[in-house]
């Protein structure tokens, strides 16, 4: 397990694009919304939270269907699910790695994406807290989505199509929560939703995800 | 001696539509099972129920010490290093990566990218996966595909080591591998599917 | 004799060609029947005025469009569970129907509530709720068209559609929380003192017996055309089979 968490991360890093094409991304989504909203500070501080985490949501769909895919076409998929470990397991590593290499890096770069569009101070702190719950939900929810969908040629639009509606609680109450945060009222009741919400898709989607790939892999 | 694979009354189906039917097989320790038989006869779709990843339409596969399974893909990274993607296939499966490289005459390449060999170096690092696994079963499809005349010993060495060593191996291929004293072939023209064989779900006699 | 037996394509061939007449000349009876009822022979709210008389196509789809997924969802567990291809089959076949009721829903929805609530569109709970859904179905159905092999197609939308209906009440609730809305409570229960008066009740039942009756003839013609194009599928794969 450990094994396979290293080599992906490996596999990351030498990909080149793996983190930066995320990041990059969301950077642009956020440099975007003044040129389409105008730059009047407070009407770009009232969006801010909520602009952050849509930026983040569609940076971490970019690299969804890489998941699974490259495994697939050069039969490492096979050779797993003949190994030692649980199908489901890899899933969940598949996930973990996904969220190490975008996830993260988008939750640590939307305090610094805040400053472009007047975050409030009182909103970093919520912002960072509810991503960090947030985004690991979204690489679960992906990686059962890139896993529906691997044994399509072009499976990039529909797995967009079928994750992206998958992903309307977690948006909904991480981008509340961050919101609260950002206008100073009380978060715990959307911040502790977003966790159960996470604990629940971590423990349950991989066993989703490696029933797909099973049924994939015939 | 137990077997390390049997198979009973196999049907084996491709794309919804049995292809083989009333397949049974056994295989020892120190055996070699060669499957014939002209293309699209069903030697990968039935090489894939034995490996477990494609459920039989009828009868039943005991392999109890599980399989290695190579095909034409052999799960490579080409970013990896020789030396990296061994380790990890050897780590995932609990073993040693030992003397693998030598053995596949990989000890020269193994500070290279996989991207940088050639396809009969690959090949050759792909049949290196199938030793670090440590599995006695060994399924082979079509592995001798892009190998020159030398690579084809060097495999057949690999084999009969294999099997000498109390391993065997199901290998769906053409060319004769030079196992002949340890090896059976079954030809599957034999088990070809009649067309009255029950389509799943029946939807052929719909509406007689 | 058990219910199963239908599952077998032959013997679901003959019952519902046998019974496909009788529920579409009910479907249509209740339809129209409920619909000139409640058009026709219903006085105008004292305050909503004519515009009420939406709620005989309004509620009847609406109440569709979740029933129909949750068909879908009974249908894939019987897939999962049981590998009846015929319900695997009929959860293909609901989809369209559903996303169909879904868009009639929120259509009438918002010709509603322009004169009602001076707007088209409000991101209320139930109006989100509903597009929600609707991109679901959407979802689903395009699984099921982008897959060639059948059964792959048929365990694939099983596991999304399980996954989505856990997903699908998450959102509702999520929604809920998002956002209290305008929109009124149920038109119909058993215990509510806000019901709709018993004038509308009659004709709104039947409009809703006959939606569910064409869903069920709608089904069902489906059902057998689906049948039809997967044996289609078996004879043409026999006859390459003799002819190789």
């Amino acid at each position: 397990m450990i094994a396979l968490l290293v080599r992906d991360l490996r596999l990351a890093m030498r990909a080149g694009g793996g983190f930066g094409l995320a990041l990059a991304f969301f950077l642009i989504v956020v440099v975007l919304v003044p040129f389409a909203l105008g730059p009047q500070p407070e009407r770009l501080q009232d969006i801010s939270t909520g602009v952050l985490w849509l930026g983040a949501l569609l940076a971490c769909l970019l690299s969804l269907d890489r998941i699974f895919a490259l495994d697939y076409e050069d039969g490492s998929l096979e050779a797993l699910a003949t190994a030692p470990i649980p199908l489901e397991g890899v899933a969940a590593v598949k996930a973990l790695a996904h969220w190490l290499t975008t996830g993260l890096p988008l939750t640590l770069a939307a305090p610094v994406l805040g400053l472009f569009l007047h975050l409030p101070a009182e909103g970093y702190l919520w912002l960072t807290l509810s991503l960090a719950l947030g985004t690991p939900a979204l690489s679960a929810i992906g990686a059962f989505g890139a896993a529906l969908t691997v044994g399509l040629k072009r499976g990039g639009l529909l797995l967009s199509l079928i994750v992206l509606p998958l992903y309307v609680p977690t948006l909904i109450f991480g981008a509340e929560a961050a919101r609260r945060g950002a206008e100073g009222f009380a978060v715990q009741t959307p911040l502790l939703l977003l966790a159960g919400l996470t604990a629940a898709t971590l423990a349950l989607l991989p066993f989703a995800a490696a029933a797909a790939i099973r049924i994939n892999l015939r | 001696m137990t077997a390390l694979l049997e198979a009973k009354g196999l049907t084996v189906e491709r794309g919804g539509v049995p292809v083989l039917e009333g397949v049974s097989l056994t295989v020892e320790p120190g055996r070699v099972l060669v499957l014939r038989g002209p293309n699209g006869i069903g030697k990968t779709s039935l090489l894939r129920v034995l490996a477990g990843l494609a459920p039989p339409l009828a009868g039943e596969v005991d392999c109890p010490g599980g399989t290695a399974y190579a095909a034409h893909a052999d799960g490579l990274k080409p970013t990896l290093t020789v030396a990296e993607n061994l380790a990890f296939w050897a780590d995932l499966h609990g073993q040693p990566v030992g003397d693998a490289p030598e053995r596949m005459n990989l000890a020269g390449l193994i500070d290279r990218q996989a991207a940088s060999l050639s396809a009969g170096q690959k090949r050759r690092l792909g049949l290196a996966r199938l030793l670090v696994t440590g599995r006695a079963l060994w399924l082979l499809d079509e592995p001798t595909v892009s190998l020159d005349t030398a690579s084809v010993a060097l495999f057949a060495g690999v084999i009969t080591a294999h099997v000498e060593a109390g391993g065997a191996a199901v290998i769906a291929t053409h060319i004769a591998l030079g196992l002949e004293d340890r090896s059976e072939v079954l030809e599957l023209g034999g088990y070809k599917a009649r067309p009255a064989t029950h389509a799943p779900g029946g939807f052929d006699e719909a509406f007689q | 004799m058990s219910l199963w037996e239908y599952a077998n394509p032959k013997k679901f061939m003959a019952t519902s060609g046998a019974v496909l007449p009788w529920f579409a000349v009910a479907a249509g009876l209740a339809t129209l029947g409920g619909m000139i009822w409640g058009f026709f022979a219903t006085p105008p709210d004292y305050k909503q005025g004519a515009t009420v008389k939406i709620i005989f196509i309004h509620v009847p789809s609406a109440m569709m469009a979740i029933n129909i997924w949750a068909m879908m969802l009974v249908a894939s567990l019987i897939w999962v569970v049981r590998r009846h291809h015929v319900s695997a089959l009929a959860a293909k076949a609901a989809a369209p129907v559903g996303l169909a009721m879904t868009l009639i829903a929120l259509f009438t929805g918002a010709t509603w509530g322009q004169p009602m609530w001076g707007t088209w569109w409000e991101w209320d709970p139930r109006l989100t709720s509903f597009l929600i859904l609707f991109l679901f179905y959407l979802g689903y159905m395009a699984l099921w068209a982008a897959i060639d092999s059948p059964d792959t197609a048929a365990d694939l939308t099983a596991v999304l559609c399980l996954v989505g209906s856990v997903f699908a009440v998450l959102s509702r609730y999520a929604v809920n929380f998002w956002n209290q809305g305008l929109h009124q409570g149920a038109s119909l229960s058993l215990d509510k003192e806000e019901n709709v008066s018993d004038v509308y009740a009659y004709p709104l039942w039947l409009c809703m017996a006959g939606f569910f009756l064409l869903f069920v003839v709608l089904l069902l013609m489906r059902t057998r055309t689906e049948i039809r194009l997967r044996r289609i599928k078996a004879l043409e794969a026999r006859a390459r089979m003799t002819d190789a």
